[in-house]
């Protein structure tokens, strides 16, 4: 009897003590952020992504609506079950009231799902897949920074016009990769190209020289990347090792500033990518990059950019809707552009993707670069309608 | 064009080859494995993080030290062999009368461990490590262009692999190493210190997991989680050829090399599983492994 009343004491006070813990209970915003923090994309996104994403509560003053905003953060370890409960979680106990999740369009897509079932504002960067507001879209959903259909639109195009005609594709074998193919597929066809076929290859394949071989094989004039991070640097490391470069273009899909930094002006001199967001592009965006470069040692990606213009974006949103309702801030996010370092009159539009200008790159020979990370020049800017094209219909909540 | 079941002759000829390098990293660490496993009775899940330490120390070397690529690949497994062996003596020789769970959860936790230190230092994109200038350039084959440095891998593997081999199997210190692990007090009776034996044996084996990884820098990115996709292929390899069977483990892991070069083109999708398959299907028919004793 002494023992279970020893327990009943202690199992009220762990309640009493437990309850005021959940935050967000009315007097809090609470931000949450769901990423890749320790694997093979923590380096595009991760850490450096929620530092960013901390740089803009603080120069919001740290308060919206009279409220202290709370800043949180999880690695969803590119298991989509994890990134989805982790979300769940805080959608049940912790009163999250938006969520940023980072790379991996698997996760991406499972959060999403979440979002709409808790009613909360999920804004996805660096996910890359266009399905997040297409066919996965909700009314919830923001998608930041770039998207298959972007890269396609901007790397496919420029190599095609360059006399690229016929491709051959390494495709990293997921949701990602083969949504990056189809895109630039589509836009290959598109342009009086070929397609001569593909090679898929199992996420982080430790030997690419096997699947390089087919595409040589294949006598293609490119050999379309569609693959990311150190599958990415692996197959161009091979590529070249094999002297595939002789005979074949390698265009990348998709590839980060911090590929190119870590792979080296000397291997990656000469591809060409889009990058939605560049540090060197003009003085604001040396201004910021300056600032995060103060704090983690490296100049961001696109995506770690991204990270902090939305997180500016949505307490712009709170702040002028006056509340955090999903559904009128929803609104508000739609309703106003973003004009800050990362993009000019960006805007989010019914199908949940903010369009704004993408830029056409060419990694810089080693002698071209004058100064630490001084990696692109400017090919040709493409503004965010011309990246991301037109509404496509296929998000039931924007018609066409 | 000869053609075998559809594929012509170079094409097939051309991925034996590439197998064939791949295989010579598998039998490498493999190796390692079985020595360890062989002789003392653990299952040294690190294995795949000291083959990552191994390629790091070649990077770091060559990048702040400036030792270069030659040097690396005798530094490099000293350096990271000593690290195994304060390990040993510090925290692993004191499981060796518990389960083999033990040895294994502990290895399992210091690999996360280095993982996570070496990815907090250096990131996750990895970094660049250049082909030794001497190693430059290709060999025309006929039917396929083989990089200098590939080659060099199968040349070098295929060495270490059978002087690892012949020490154990056919020297006096290999068969009281032998000895030692049959009757331990037996052995140390005849005046030989059998704790230091383990301990340079454990310090040996993570020394070819090194070895393996200064080998591995210049066609891979150095990165912190290289190992720890590999080491689960290579367990496999060690299961397939035979818990503790050296010969078993070299053998296993060249024929697997190969076998996985040919799923690549037959059916690519399929190639980081058709090592796992036969593994079960070698396990079903023989539970020792091909070359393990009952």
């Amino acid at each position: 009897m002494k023992y279970f009343s020893k327990t009943a004491v202690g199992l009220a006070l762990a309640a009493a003590f437990a309850a005021p813990v959940a935050f967000g209970a009315g007097n809090e915003v609470v931000i949450g952020d769901i990423d890749d923090m320790a694997g093979l994309y923590s380096d595009v996104t991760g850490q450096g992504a929620a530092e960013a994403a901390k740089m803009a509560i603080a120069d919001f003053g740290g308060k919206v609506l009279g409220k202290k905003v709370v800043f949180r953060s999880a690695d969803h370890q590119n298991k989509p079950d994890i990134g989805a409960s982790k979300f769940r979680e805080w959608a049940d106990q912790d009163g999250v009231n938006m969520v940023l999740g980072g790379s991996n369009t698997g996760v991406s897509i499972a959060m999403a799902k979440v979002a709409l079932a808790k009613k909360v504002p999920f804004i996805a960067i660096g996910a890359a897949g266009a399905s997040l507001t297409n066919q996965d879209c909700t009314p919830y959903t923001v998608h930041y920074a770039y998207d298959t259909t972007a890269l396609a639109n901007g790397t496919a195009s420029t190599i095609i016009k360059n006399g690229g005609k016929s491709w051959f594709f390494l495709t990293a074998d997921y949701a990602f990769g083969t949504q990056l193919r189809d895109a630039a597929t589509k836009v290959v066809l598109a342009n009086g190209g070929k397609s001569l076929g593909e090679v898929r290859v199992p996420l982080s394949a430790s030997d690419f020289s096997s699947f390089l071989l087919q595409a040589q094989g294949s006598g293609a004039q490119v050999l379309g990347l569609a693959n990311a991070g150190g599958d990415f640097m692996n197959s161009l490391k091979a590529a070249q090792e094999f002297g595939i470069t002789k005979t074949m273009k390698p265009a990348a899909l998709l590839a980060f500033i911090s590929d190119i930094h870590s792979l080296g002006l000397k291997t990656a001199q000469g591809l060409i990518l889009t990058t939605g967001w560049y540090w060197d592009l003009n003085a604001d965006t040396r201004a910021w990059s300056k600032r995060y470069f103060a704090v983690m040692k490296k100049e961001p990606t696109m995506n770690q950019a991204a990270y902090y213009s939305a997180t500016m974006h949505y307490l712009k949103a709170v702040k002028a809707a006056g509340t955090t309702d999903p559904d009128k801030v929803m609104a508000q996010m739609k309703k106003t552009h973003v004009n800050d370092f990362f993009a000019k009159d960006g805007y989010v539009r019914a199908d949940g993707l903010m369009v704004h200008p993408h830029y056409v790159m060419q990694v810089k020979a080693p002698a071209e670069s004058k100064y630490p990370w001084d990696y692109y020049k400017v090919l040709k800017v493409m503004s965010g309608e011309e990246a991301y094209g037109p509404i496509t219909g296929m998000c039931q909540f924007a018609p066409k | 064009m000869t053609e075998i079941f559809g594929y012509p002759l170079p094409v097939i000829l051309g991925q034996l080859m590439l197998g064939l390098v791949n295989g010579s990293f598998y039998a490498m660490l493999s190796l390692g494995l079985a020595v360890i496993f062989g002789l003392l009775g653990v299952v040294n899940f690190a294995h795949g993080a000291f083959y990552m330490l191994g390629a790091y120390a070649a990077y770091v070397g060559l990048d702040s030290l400036g030792i270069n690529y030659w040097f690396a690949l005798v530094l490099a497994p000293l350096v990271v062999g000593a690290l195994g062996i304060v390990l040993e003596r510090l925290l692993l020789r004191h499981l060796y009368k518990l389960d083999p769970l033990y040895g294994l959860l502990l290895t399992f936790g210091l690999a996360l461990i280095a993982e996570g230190v070496m990815r907090d230092r250096f990131g996750s994109s990895g970094q660049s490590y250049p082909v030794p200038d001497a190693l430059q350039g290709v060999f025309n084959l006929g039917f396929m262009i083989l990089p200098i440095y590939r080659a060099w891998v199968i040349v070098a593997s295929l060495a270490i692999c059978f002087t690892t081999w012949f020490v154990i199997e056919r020297t006096r210190l290999g068969s009281t190493l032998r000895a030692a692990t049959e009757n331990p007090k037996l052995v140390q009776a005849f005046g030989i210190n059998v704790p230091i034996i383990v301990m340079l044996t454990y310090g040996a084996g993570v020394a070819l997991a090194a070895l393996a990884g200064v080998l591995s820098a210049p066609v891979i990115q150095v990165n912190p989680l290289m190992g720890s996709s590999l080491v689960i292929v290579v367990f496999a390899v060690v299961v397939i050829g035979g818990m503790g069977s050296i010969f078993g483990a070299i053998v296993s892991g060249l024929v697997l090399g190969m076998v996985e070069g040919l799923t690549k083109v037959v059916y690519p999708e399929a190639s980081n599983v058709v090592v796992f398959l036969i593994m079960a299907i070698v396990l079903f028919w023989r539970p020792a492994g091909l070359f393990g004793k009952e």
